[in-house]
């Protein structure tokens, strides 16, 4: 049986288990949400995520929600295949990639989340104008934990190792987007986070998963 | 007999104490490393060699390092699955991945209000800083809305992933026990008839009975 995901392509934390899937190659069908109908508050939905969030996962029985959950369930189960983002058979390194999957959870997204918010989806979504002291604000958090990440990436290749993990891979949705901002200057600014960026958003499976990525492109 | 791990913050912490909870819960023993964070030791350089956002816990298990509360209490439950609670991170990757799911809730969509309101209302005051009436009464409506959410669920199983205690549950206790205990907002979770009943259950646990002791001694 299939894996199914429910959730839109242009969506971040859709797209970031997109990203994983296609990294173990995985078989799968993405279920569009019609969000703009409400879809994903309905009943339907609620009873895969009573949060009324996208993504959501079938696989067979099991239903998940909240895509860090999904994507490490996806990496556990494809655990053997080439494909290693876990790290599971080398418990220091495993160590690592849990620490960084936090960091990218509670450092990096609560201050990234509101530039993508104001800049992006206030504009296209609400037809409204960003608020910029929020940015302003988020823009400075950001760069203190922007300059962690300069510092850690001068001792190690990616965030938790010279390894490519789940923990770089969970960045790169957010700042696909940040990009097509002008606080794109925040990655382009610090060289060795550059150079991170640079490498994650070249992987064939990222590449797969950008080209559904059109929030704020023009048609 | 194998060295304890460490743990280096004050129980205090709500970070911390989602660590020391895990450990009691897990029966690791561990040594608790004061920070003088009123003197700054967590920006120390000595201090950001293991935890470079200069923040607690920081964690060490003989050689291998972490920070991250959530990262730590998966850690421990991934190393030492034998000792105490074995289901305290499920005994199967479908029941992990369940537990899961709510981890990251607790982390996303409860920590953010709850945390501004512990800090609002039971920290402020004592550290004479302006409580911001704007921003409590944001994050009361968020954290009330939240709690409809946890209300339904926990009228269909007995806990946040199912009928026993999990990491999930666990991971609430911190923030939760100051709203009840700190910041007079007891009412938050005994309105709601399900939500009395799992705060009561999970509470009362002797973990976390324990931890609160360390708070209570620690000052």
């Amino acid at each position: 049986m299939t894996i199914k995901l429910y959730g839109v392509a242009m969506s971040t934390c859709t797209a970031k288990v997109l990203a994983c899937l296609h990294e173990y190659g995985a078989e799968f069908e993405l279920v569009p949400v019609n969000l703009q109908n409400g879809e994903h508050k309905q009943p339907a939905f609620l009873a895969k995520n009573p949060f009324g969030q996208i993504p959501a996962l079938e696989d067979g029985d099991l239903t998940l929600f909240e895509s860090r959950a999904i994507s490490t369930y996806v990496a556990e189960k494809f655990k053997g295949s080439s494909c290693d983002l876990l790290r599971s058979q080398n418990p220091k390194e495993a160590a690592l990639v849990k620490t960084w999957m936090e960091v990218e959870s509670q450092q990096f997204s609560p201050a990234i989340s509101p530039i993508f918010y104001q800049s992006i989806i206030v504009p296209i979504l609400h037809g409204g104008s960003p608020n910029q002291a929020i940015i302003d604000e988020s823009a400075a958090k950001l760069g203190k934990v922007l300059d962690v990440y300069e510092k850690k990436l001068s001792s190690s290749k990616y965030l938790a190792g010279d390894f490519y993990s789940l923990a770089d891979l969970h960045h790169l949705t957010y700042i696909y987007y940040l990009m097509k901002t002008p606080y794109g200057k925040l990655i382009n600014e610090r060289p060795r986070v550059k150079a991170w960026w640079e490498d994650i958003s070249s992987r064939p499976a990222f590449k797969k998963v950008a080209s559904g990525l059109t929030l704020g492109d023009k048609n | 007999m194998a060295t304890p791990v460490t743990v280096h913050g004050p129980p205090l912490s709500t970070a911390v104490s989602r660590v020391l909870a895990c450990l009691i819960e897990k029966d690791v023993p561990f040594q608790l490393i004061p920070v003088n964070m009123a003197k700054g030791e967590h920006k120390s350089p000595d201090f950001l060699k293991i935890q470079p956002f200069g923040q607690v816990p920081a964690f060490q298990d003989e050689a291998t390092s972490l920070f991250e509360s959530r990262a730590i209490c998966r850690y421990i439950c991934e190393k030492y699955p034998e000792k105490g609670n074995k289901g305290l991170y499920g005994t199967n990757p479908l029941a992990k991945a369940s537990i899961d799911q709510w981890v990251e809730a607790e982390g996303q969509s409860f920590n953010p209000p709850s945390s501004v309101l512990v800090f609002q209302l039971a920290f402020a005051p004592r550290m004479k800083l302006k409580q911001d009436q704007s921003l409590i009464s944001q994050n009361e409506t968020k954290l009330e809305k939240l709690l409809g959410v946890y209300e339904k669920r926990l009228g269909e199983s007995r806990f946040l992933a199912g009928d026993d205690f999990s990491l999930a549950d666990l991971s609430h206790l911190p923030n939760a026990h100051y709203l009840v205990n700190a910041a007079e907002r007891e009412e938050l979770f005994t309105s709601k008839k399900n939500v009395e009943r799992w705060w009561g259950e999970i509470s009362s646990r002797d973990s976390w009975k324990k931890v609160v002791d360390m708070q209570k001694q620690s000052t």
